[in-house]
This record gives C-alpha cells, structure tokens and sequence, in this order.
C-alpha cells in the first residue's frame, strides 16, 4: 500500500491587529481546512495570532536566489528615491 | 555560476554573519549536516513526549495534569517546527520518521531513560529542559535560517518547561520526607545523563570544527557543559537537594565548578542502543505511526471527494 502524501502548506500569522501576516513556517495537511486548523495548533498556542493565511508551497511563486543580483538591480541605481537624495537647507523646518 | 564563485558566496555570507537560506546555494557537506541536526533534533522532541506523557494520567492533581499536557504539546510543536524546518534543505518528513523507526538516525540519548516516579517529571524540567536551553539558546543563532527562527521559537517555550519543573520540585521539597527522597532519587539518575546531553568531550568531538566554521554551532560541547553545570549547582542548593557528585566544587580560580569525570562509555553505550529505554521508545512510536495510517489515508480521501476541480 503507497502511502497518501499530504501536501506542504506555509503558514502566516497576523500577530495582531495593526500588523502585516508574517511567514512562521510550514506544515503537512490533507487539505486547506485541516492546515488551518493544524496551523492554529501548532503557531498559536500561546496567543500569538488574531489571524492565520494557509498557502499550499507549491502554489508560491518566488524569485530565484541565482538571479538574485540582477533581479533587484533596477532598484540599485535609483538613490533619487530615497529621501535623503534631496539636500535641503537646516534651517527649514518640518520636511 | 561556477563552483568556486558560488562558494566565495557562501563563505562570505557566513562571514559577515549573514543567514542562509532555503533557496540559497550551499555545500552538499553542508545541507547534509544540516538535515542531520535538524531530523536528531526533531526526532528528540518527538520521542521526548513519551518518558513524560507517560506520567499524564497520573498526575497527583488537575493543574499538574494541565500543566503537563501542554508541555508534552510543545513538544510535539517543537518537533513539527523542526521537521518544517528540515523540509526546506528538501528532505521529507514522512521519510524523516521512517529512518527514526528503522534506527538509521538517532534521536537525544536522554530519552532512553526511564521515568520512575512523579519527581521524574520536574527534575526533567529542571535540568534535561535546562540543559536543553544551555544547547539551543546559541542555536537561536546558527547560520541556516529556518532552524534558527524555529531556535527562537523553541527558546521561548521551553523556559516554561524548565520553571514548571523548578517550581514542581519546590512543591515536593516542601512536602513529606518521602517526597523529598523521591525527589533525591530522581535527581541522583538524571544528573549525569543530563551532563551527557551535550554530546562527547571536545577531544573526541571530530565534526565540531567545521560546525564551529559554518557557524551551525557557536559553542563547544565541553564551554556548553560547563555553563550548565556552572548554573544548576545554585539551584541545587537552592532546591535542597544534592548533586551526586563528590568532586562537584566551585573553584575560584577558574570561576567554574569543578565537576567529576563521565563515564563516556555509558553514552556511547547508550547511543548505539543499548540503552534502559531505546527498544521500547523505538517501539512506541512505530506503533503511533502504524495506527495513524488510516487516518492519514482517511483524510486524503476525503479531501480528494471535496477537492472537486482543485488537484
């Protein structure tokens, strides 16, 4: 007899109101219900959530670490984003 | 990229204190370790639920029966944070377990004593938790990532482990003199055991260097050992209790306890299975995985019924 593989889900957790969901870790799960449940479980035994997303891993789609450079350049060279590109003179207050 | 220049990578992110991550590139050498310590780590928690679940139906009141259920709970959480975490170095949970049960990777040697009495529990707490807290707390740091954020986590709830032993055993100490003997008794089995929990001495330790190079360890098992024992003996005193110990003395010129020599033939007598307890825990939780077979089928069979279009 093969034995059922049960999918991986990843799990994140809203720490409390005001915050963003944080990726906590993962977890085994024969459907979406179940890795809820499971996920209160096993994250949350001590209050630590208000709010819990399930996402089953495979359904993720994340940039490539062997591309990493090259992925995140464009934002390299854009220093006039940043607030500090600007000088403005001290004795204007308030921006 | 070539080998050598992904390497550099690897080693530079290393040094400059840097994480490792799931997707990031690393040494075979290195995965591997990795997946070792994380699966011995994982199976130690899992296979530690049984010496003190043993106890849950015998607590002596409701709030030591709570009290231990939740800290057998979290060891079982803690077991699951672990094997998530070994699940991004791509290994398999389900296979992770099955090399558990056929013997072919090792679990802590601590569990594979017995628990005697009531005492057991709280000098677990006290000095095979706080033991375990001396281990993990510079794990919280270790260089992979995953297994240093489930560190962090683990961290955290094992303080109550070890406060809810302490405390436990307070209780007894003010109780009966033969409650007071029960708790002597339990501290006179799992002293040393508890010392042999940080692994063979630093002599006889061939693989903590490079550990100590890619930053998974920070400490060596004898510095570990040492803070260990350096923290308990007050609590000993404390508690009323004494170590079973002769040479157990502080020194002032070191600023350490001086501490008696371990017999590492036991250790190793008791990793390589032979051990009061090894056949039975093995047993146990092959026994817990064959029985839960059908519900794990159960389930993904329900799960295909209402799936409908999802695969």
């Amino acid at each position: 007899m093969s034995e059922p593989v049960w999918p991986l889900y990843e799990v994140f957790v809203r720490g409390r109101r005001g915050l963003n969901h944080v990726h906590v870790g993962s977890l085994r799960a024969s459907d979406d219900q179940m890795a809820l449940h499971n996920a209160r479980d096993l994250y949350t035994r001590r209050n630590e959530g208000v709010s819990i997303w399930v996402v089953r891993s495979d359904l993720i789609t994340a940039s490539s670490p062997d591309e990493k450079d090259p992925f995140f350049e464009p934002a390299g060279d854009k220093i006039y984003r940043h607030p500090t590109f600007y000088s403005i003179p001290d004795d204007v207050l308030h921006i | 990229m070539t080998t050598d220049t992904l390497e550099n990578h690897f080693e530079q992110t290393i040094d400059a204190d840097q994480r490792i991550e799931p997707r990031d590139w690393m040494p075979d050498k290195y995965r591997a370790t990795m997946i070792r310590q994380i699966a011995q780590h994982a199976h130690s928690e899992i296979i530690g639920m049984q010496p003190e679940g043993q106890w849950i139906t015998r607590a002596p009141s409701l709030r030591r029966k709570a009290i231990l259920l939740a800290k057998v709970q979290d060891e079982a959480g803690h077991g699951l944070y672990l094997y998530s975490a070994a699940e991004t170095l791509g290994a398999d949970r389900r296979d992770l377990t099955g090399q558990l049960i056929t013997g072919r990777q090792k679990y802590s040697s601590i569990f594979n004593y017995p628990t005697l009495s009531f005492a057991d529990v709280g000098v677990i707490g006290w000095l095979v938790d706080g033991a375990a807290i001396c281990n993990q707390v510079p794990l919280c740091r270790s260089s992979y990532g995953p297994y240093a954020r489930a560190m962090i986590r683990i961290c955290k709830e094992e303080s109550f482990h070890q406060r809810q032993g302490y405390e436990l055993l307070m209780t007894m100490m003010a109780g009966t003199d033969g409650q007071r003997a029960m708790v002597q008794g339990a501290v006179d089995r799992w002293w040393w055991p508890s010392l042999m929990m940080f692994g063979p001495p630093d002599t006889d330790s061939p693989n903590t260097a490079q550990s100590m190079a890619w930053k998974i360890k920070r400490h060596t098992n004898d510095e570990l050992r040492q803070r260990f024992v350096d923290m308990t003996a007050p609590q000993a005193d404390a508690l009323g209790v004494s170590l079973p110990d002769p040479d157990l003395s502080w020194n002032p010129e070191r600023e350490h306890y001086d501490f008696g020599a371990i017999d590492w033939s036991e250790l190793k007598r008791v990793i390589s299975g032979d051990g009061p307890c090894n056949a039975e825990r093995i047993a146990r939780r092959k026994e817990a995985d064959e029985n839960g077979a059908w519900v794990r089928e159960a389930a993904a069979a329900y799960a295909a019924k209402h799936a409908g279009g999802k695969s």
